[in-house]
């Protein structure tokens, strides 16, 4: 359904980044310690990505409508892993409630 | 051969502390195979992916911009950005592999995802002693058999994808799976203040060409992570 180079491109790109990411301060920099308000930075590079690729597909589906189980769902997830504090616990709930519910109707 | 003992020694440890995350990882990995074949890709590019990359969260986050057909810098850029987080585990390992040769560098950088990271830091504090060779097993104790438990739960939920119709909104997995990681997170003031800038930065940059409103998102909201725990840290420190 994709293009191949195009699928392949991002494959290689992100591949080869990650890994330097990753041997960066192993392989290259040595000793010296990372500058501390970028190691404070860094320290929310998840939350500070994954919740804004969450808000559009959970507002919108891909026919361009609310959906309100989305958000149910959604708001679901989050409470229980808040409270949890379980990934496992908190992603079954979600799924079983969306594609649970989604079925029935 | 005595280096080797140790080694292997490290590597069964490793090993059995790893286990457990065989639980998170393998329906994970499982997910990302299914989304992955419902959003197109054929086996072997599924596989590329958990193999080349091997970042789920980075993996999902390429997935989900691919789906919104996002030219292939603003997918590589947007999906690094959520591995970022490596550089501080690169850091912190440093001290304990940094003399090591080159090649073995390498090979630890590429195994380098959380659970290895977490579970090395953990053994770090609890087993100060242990030999480099040692700790070097042991990290790749916990990496390794993870790392070939996501080729294979990859592998199979691409088979199982295949199976699944089209039409089922799998889109929905992949806010599900970040919601599921990030929520243990927002117990914390600077995280929860962080994802809030990203959702509302990126819904009122939405309109922001090939997806750039997302990354400039991610960067206010590292920043107001970072600030808000700077002030706490100050707050704190003035009340003792």
């Amino acid at each position: 359904m994709f293009d191949s180079s195009y699928v392949w491109t991002i494959i290689i790109l992100l591949g080869a980044g990650t890994w330097m990411i990753r041997f960066s301060f192993m392989g290259l920099v040595g000793d010296r310690p990372l500058p501390a308000y970028l190691r404070r930075m860094l320290n929310y590079s998840a939350v500070a990505v994954l919740p804004g690729i969450c808000a559009p597909i959970i507002l919108t589906n891909k026919t361009g409508d609310f959906e309100p189980l989305r958000l149910i769902a959604a708001a679901a997830i989050l409470i229980i892993g808040v409270w949890t504090q379980s990934l496992m616990k908190s992603i079954s709930a979600g799924l079983l409630i969306y594609f649970g519910i989604n079925a029935l109707l | 051969m005595q280096t080797q003992g140790t080694f292997l020694r490290g590597f069964r440890q490793g090993f059995w502390s790893g286990l457990p995350f065989a639980l998170v990882l393998g329906p994970f990995g499982m997910l990302f195979g299914v989304i992955a074949t419902e959003a197109g890709l054929n086996l072997v590019e599924v596989m590329g992916f958990s193999v080349l990359v091997i970042a789920g969260a980075a993996q999902v986050t390429a997935l989900s911009l691919m789906n919104e057909n996002a030219p292939v810098l603003i997918v590589v850029f947007t999906a690094l950005a959520v591995n970022m987080r490596m550089a501080i585990y690169s850091a912190a390992l440093v001290e304990h592999f940094g003399r090591f040769p080159l090649w073995k560098r390498a090979v630890a950088a590429y195994w380098l995802f959380d659970q290895p990271f977490a579970m090395t830091s953990v053994d770090i504090t609890k087993n100060p002693q242990r030999p480099r060779e040692e700790r070097f097993g042991f990290y790749l104790g916990v990496a390794i058999p993870l790392g070939i438990l996501w080729y294979v739960v990859t592998y199979m939920g691409a088979t199982l994808g295949d199976l699944l119709p089209t039409d089922i909104g799998m889109e929905f997995a992949i806010p599900a799976t970040f919601l599921a990681l990030v929520a243990p997170l927002l117990r914390s003031l600077p995280h929860l203040a962080a994802a809030f800038t990203s959702v509302a930065g990126t819904l009122a940059f939405a309109s922001l060409p090939f997806n750039s409103g997302l990354l400039l998102a991610a960067l206010l909201a590292l920043i107001v992570g970072a600030e808000i725990e700077k002030r706490l840290e100050r707050r704190r420190s003035a009340d003792v």
